[in-house]
């Protein structure tokens, strides 16, 4: 489809009335950007150095318990911890297990929609708050490479789901605790949590929304498509706080079962 | 009353530069307000926009203390102490004080490619209130345009003017493409005509909207979505291809003759 001939001209390049300020905002424009650059920079740093440390991820049977931390499930390297292994094993793989799977939730979160939003305004500033203005002098947003790329989000998305569906595996198993039988920790109670967040982070993603519904273009057509935009629209108004809520807490569970494993802390054990 | 020092940007193509009035203000008072005074006592040749003082006309969009905003809607005691700049919008030629040309407006929106129904069958057209709830969050735009102007896709640079229609006409496509009688599809203009992909989604226009209207949730973003559907998705290219082939299958098998 092309467009239409306009007969309206479109001015380009007529001058612009204003001072030739950056902006003349009075308030705290500069707070959130601060903040996101804050949170998301200690979070880079914190899960490369989680990443790369290749120790202390699971607690198994030596301490009766059964805790994976979610930065290194499913442990797919031969090198991984007896018992926290995945049912199948890259052989050839020496690097720290962590380093194999990452890649995916990072490219999920490093393409959504909101993470867009955010990282766009605090790390590129571009803008770096609404009427602030832009710190490069041109501009092509996501039409080249590399940032065409965005557009993968949504296999990202499904990928993102299996890794939910393996975390809920793990945080269910944990109940099992090995010599000990079945029981809650504070351990489990915080795996559990976390694949919640996790869920109910990528439920809400955008993608989802169009995948399961709104990519319709009737819904009288699709009533169960319908019903399935309807449940996932006000999830997906919480977006941006379960995608901070998911972030901080999949961090505290890598820390929680650091603590464990390396012996700083016992699991609590509820009954 | 109180008085209230009022620093507004006068002039035209040429240049101008900031003229500051002390002026009363009235409790409960609006921008407008002020600024109608303003003309009455001290410059009758201040040159203004403004037509329905409800909020709903569009017309009085200026930038209040660095933000778009409508004049009508903006209340004087809900700015911060001190001086109140107002400015013209940004993003578009200034005509005079703080009026601007948003003629650029009018020229995106005679290029998007009308409804295209098919044609009525028998009973009229019937649409399921779903259908028509979704499309009308779009129709609440008023046109006043600060989506526009506050996008630093053309706020930023101007030579994006030539290839990006911004966020009033992506609500415009998205009400078009999510309407259950339209037969257009508009991905491949959206895209190519519109520069769907410049926009960056950092949702100043949801956040400067009068409306309170999703334009990034609820438009560019089911756009990006309908986009990558049709360009980026080889999963949604192989399932129309066995689609269709399983649709002309069954209509090669309609017409072939019994043995």
């Amino acid at each position: 489809m092309t467009a239409v001939e306009t007969s309206t001209k479109v001015v380009l390049g007529g001058a612009r009335g204003g001072p030739d300020v950056a902006t003349l905002r009075q308030d705290r424009w500069w707070l959130q950007p601060v903040v996101t650059v804050s949170v998301l920079t200690a979070f880079i740093i914190y899960s490369t150095w989680a990443a790369f440390q290749n120790k202390n991820y699971y607690v198994g049977a030596s301490a009766h318990r059964d805790l994976i931390s979610p930065f290194y499930s499913p442990c797919l390297a031969q090198s991984c911890v007896p018992g926290s292994n995945a049912a199948f094993v890259l052989h050839w793989w020496t690097l720290s297990p962590a380093l194999i799977i990452l890649i995916f939730p990072l490219g999920f979160r490093l393409t959504c929609y909101y993470y867009r939003r955010s990282y766009y305004r605090a790390f590129w500033w571009s803008p770096p708050s609404c009427a602030v203005a832009d710190a490069h002098s041109s501009y092509s947003g996501e039409t080249r490479f590399p940032l065409i790329m965005q557009n993968a989000h949504r296999y990202f998305f499904y990928f993102g789901l299996l890794f939910n569906t393996m975390l809920t595996y793990d945080a269910i198993r944990a109940f099992h605790q090995p010599g000990a039988g079945w029981g809650m920790t504070v351990g489990t109670v915080v795996l559990l949590v976390n694949a919640g967040l996790l869920w109910a982070y990528s439920l809400s993603c955008h993608a989802c929304r169009h995948l399961c519904g709104g990519g319709v273009r009737s819904f009288a057509a699709h009533p169960i498509r319908y019903r399935l935009w309807k449940i996932l629209t006000p999830l997906n108004a919480r977006h941006m706080n379960l995608a901070w809520a998911s972030l901080i807490f999949v961090a505290l569970t890598d820390v929680y079962v650091r603590l464990i494993a390396s012996g700083a802390m016992t699991d609590f054990k509820i009954f | 009353m109180t008085d209230v020092s009022m620093r507004i940007w006068r002039g035209d193509a040429t240049g101008g530069g900031f003229q500051t009035y002390t002026i009363s203000q009235n409790e409960g008072e609006v921008v407008l307000d002020v600024i109608h005074r303003i003309q009455a006592t001290e410059a009758p040749d201040l040159a203004c926009r403004w037509n329905c003082k409800a909020g709903k006309c569009g017309s009085c969009s200026v930038e209040i203390n660095g933000k778009p905003r409508l004049m009508c809607m903006t209340r004087m005691d809900q700015l911060p102490e001190g001086p109140v700049t107002v400015t013209p919008m940004k993003a578009f030629p200034i005509i005079r004080d703080l009026v601007t040309d948003v003629s650029f407006n009018y020229a995106m929106a005679e290029k998007i490619p009308a409804l295209l129904p098919p044609p009525m069958p028998v009973g009229g057209y019937r649409m399921f209130q779903a259908d028509v709830e979704r499309g009308q969050e779009f129709r609440k735009c008023i046109e006043c345009f600060m989506c526009q102007d506050v996008c630093h896709v053309i706020r930023d640079h101007e030579e994006n003017k030539a290839h990006y229609a911004g966020p009033r006409f992506f609500i415009r496509v998205a009400e078009l493409e999510m309407h259950p009688l339209d037969t257009n599809d508009r991905r491949e203009f959206v895209r190519d005509e519109m520069g769907l992909g410049y926009c960056n989604i950092t949702k100043c226009c949801t956040e400067v909207c009068p409306e309170h209207i999703h334009i990034t949730d609820n438009a560019i973003i089911p756009l990006k979505e309908r986009v990558v559907d049709a360009h980026y998705d080889p999963i949604a290219w192989l399932g129309r291809k066995i689609k269709r082939r399983v649709i002309t299958s069954s209509a090669d098998a309609a017409v072939q003759p019994a043995p």
